[in-house]
């Protein structure tokens, strides 16, 4: 298993980041472009240098600044993914798979059977004797993800491995990648700023922003209660956080609402944009609860549904129907009432 | 309609197209049709002539291999590595380029002829002096070759993805294997480019070797030298000889790697 404890520091970024990944599992680490997912990666390959902290592998130290010990990369019993794959453009696709082998020691005839045999297992032997610049994105992701696995690695770094492919391959790849990454004995860790690979893909995920975690667990619990704006956004829901007093709900940035659950002291609040009602005038015949009045802010249409953001104390998104936005004359601006029942206002511990 | 990517005739530009053309077409045609061919033979192995093209074979391939040897990690240097200064290293380096060869080789003598800069000190360290002699010409073909390698082969490691060495480390590639396997078939081409720039200039040499060298039949005469002697004293069938011999040396290198860079592009 993999125990990391990641310091360094690299021009703006301050990392530290403590993460274990035990064999067969896969861990996403999930945060936005800056934070430092990259930066992980890189250290644990040992592409980059750490400041301090320590990498055990397996119960085998690759890195530990403090006593001096220190891997090459060349040397680490990792695989490692690029983004962009980075395979070599001057190689066919048996060749690429076949590097690393080589450069291990393996014999050409072994390497060049090992390849063709992992090329096949991931449905494209057809292009082993293709140079990269003739392949798909799909078919070059592939060769790539061949390439990082085929010496059997014990930790398998994939750095957004299904970016760079568009929309109508990513859900055949993505399959692919899962089935690929639940045989491995490997730890996987996986950097994606994309919710749905981390929650398909991932059995943890840990959240990085500024170069730190500030959320880890299961994809269930972590979109279940984000702790985080980032990843509030990214599941769509409303972050509100706040101080309890029993069902009261003092938020920090002002504002105060009507809880369906009792609490104390600081909380985070999650809110359903479904959950959220908007209206020209003041809604009446309801309580004056969590009713508060803002200015239109963004619309953005989602699949068949409509969000609209409310500019006021506190600022919230509401889903609306397509119908709606024209009864409510959101083009027009100006001001709308938003309003949420008690029940709807999830609060929880931060 | 036109295909994409090809313009529509334009007669001005084809008029002017076909004078740059013939401009360089009819002086070779000319060296063709003025050509001794009945004596051609027996003036091209007359010994000054074979001497003259023996020594402008090998001066020009050590300078080649003084180029691989030296010149590879300068331009190593210049295009991985940071250091204070150099733009002035580069600058320096790549002077030759512009500068008259006759400048160059002034400036050879003055640092290593035998009252030189380092000339002195070396010829009473052990009685030699380059001037005059043939490595001296190889010197000097250096001095204006080199920098052709050098800048080439700059772009060529520059224009370069050097993470694909990182992704051939994390494959356990050592820093031999990275460069052998990875490094050196991504920039053979501008490597190609550089030793065939470097070559033909050597080959080409005239102002340089002759300032720092002279002009000795057998010791330092190359063909260029020669060529330019027959020709003032009217040996214009000598001249036009061993011109026609390095024409179709130089068209044969050029159409060569031309085929080869095809290739691997």
């Amino acid at each position: 298993m993999l125990d990391a404890d990641i310091r360094l520091r690299l021009d703006r970024l301050n990392l530290d980041a403590v993460l274990s990944v035990q064999p067969g599992e896969v861990v996403a680490l999930l945060g936005p472009n800056g934070a430092g997912k990259s930066t992980i990666l890189r250290a644990l390959s040992g592409l980059l240098r750490l400041d301090g902290g320590k990498v055990e592998l397996n119960g085998t130290v690759l890195e530990e600044p403090a006593k001096h010990i220190r891997v090459v990369a060349e040397k680490r019993p990792i695989g490692l993914m690029f983004q962009d794959y980075l395979l070599f453009p001057h190689l066919s696709a048996v060749e690429n798979v076949a590097f690393g082998l080589r450069a291990r020691g393996v014999n050409k005839r072994e390497a060049r059977e090992r390849a063709a045999a992992a090329l096949e297992r991931l449905g494209v032997a057809k292009v082993a004797e293709a140079r990269p610049g003739s392949m798909s994105g799909g078919q070059q992701q592939r060769v790539a993800m061949a390439r990082a696995m085929v010496t059997e690695p014990k930790l398998l770094l994939l750095d957004e491995p299904l970016a760079a492919l568009d929309v109508s391959t990513k859900t055949d790849v993505r399959r692919q990648l899962r089935a690929t990454l639940r045989e491995s004995h490997a730890a996987n860790v996986m950097v994606t700023h994309d919710l749905l690979d981390a929650v398909a893909l991932a059995d943890r995920m840990f959240v990085i922003e500024d170069g730190g975690i500030a959320q880890s667990g299961t994809p269930a619990e972590v979109t279940a209660r984000p702790k985080s704006r980032y990843v509030a956004d990214l599941v769509g829901v409303n972050l509100l956080r706040g101080t309890a007093r029993g069902t009261a709900l003092e938020l920090d940035g002002g504002g105060r609402l009507v809880t369906g659950q009792e609490m104390s002291g600081q909380v985070l609040a999650l809110i359903a944009p479904h959950d959220v009602s908007v209206s020209r005038d003041r809604p009446d015949g309801e309580s004056s609860a969590n009713v508060w009045p803002g200015q239109i802010g963004a619309v953005d249409l989602m699949g068949d549904r409509v969000r609209v953001r409310v500019d006021g104390t506190p600022s919230i998104t509401a889903e609306v129907t397509p119908a709606a936005v024209d009864a409510l004359n959101l083009d027009a601006g100006g001001q709308l009432w938003a309003s949420t029942p008690p029940s709807a206002i999830r609060p929880y511990p931060p | 309609m036109a295909r994409s990517g090809q313009q529509a005739f334009n007669p001005l530009i084809a008029g002017l197209a076909a004078i740059a053309a013939l401009f360089f077409i009819l002086p070779l045609t000319g060296l063709v049709i003025r050509a001794p061919w009945s004596s051609m033979t027996k003036v091209i192995t007359s010994s000054t002539s074979l001497d003259a093209l023996w020594l402008t074979l090998i001066a020009s391939l050590a300078t080649t291999a003084l180029a691989l040897v030296f010149g590879f990690p300068l331009a190593w240097l210049l295009a991985r590595v940071q250091f204070r200064g150099k733009a002035l290293v580069r600058g320096l380096t790549t002077l030759p380029m512009v500068l008259p060869p006759v400048v160059g080789g002034i400036a050879l003598l003055l640092a290593y002829g035998r009252r030189g800069l380092v000339g002195e000190p070396l010829y009473s360290a052990v009685g030699f002096s380059l001037p005059f002699t043939t490595p001296g010409v190889i010197v000097a073909e250096s001095f204006v070759a080199m920098p052709f390698f050098v800048i080439t082969l700059e772009s060529g490691l520059r224009s370069m993805n050097t993470r694909l060495e990182e992704a051939a480390r994390s494959l356990g590639a050592s820093r031999l294997t990275v460069f052998r396997r990875v490094t050196l078939p991504l920039i053979a081409p501008s490597l190609l480019a550089g030793t065939v720039l470097a070559w033909s200039r050597a080959v080409g040499e005239f102002g340089a070797t002759i300032t720092f060298a002279g002009n000795l039949p057998g010791v330092t005469q190359t063909a260029p030298l020669a060529i330019y002697i027959s020709q003032s004293s009217g040996k214009i069938d000598e001249a036009i000889a061993l011109s026609l011999v390095l024409v179709v040396v130089s068209l044969a290198v050029m159409i060569g790697t031309r085929n080869r860079s095809r290739r691997s592009a």
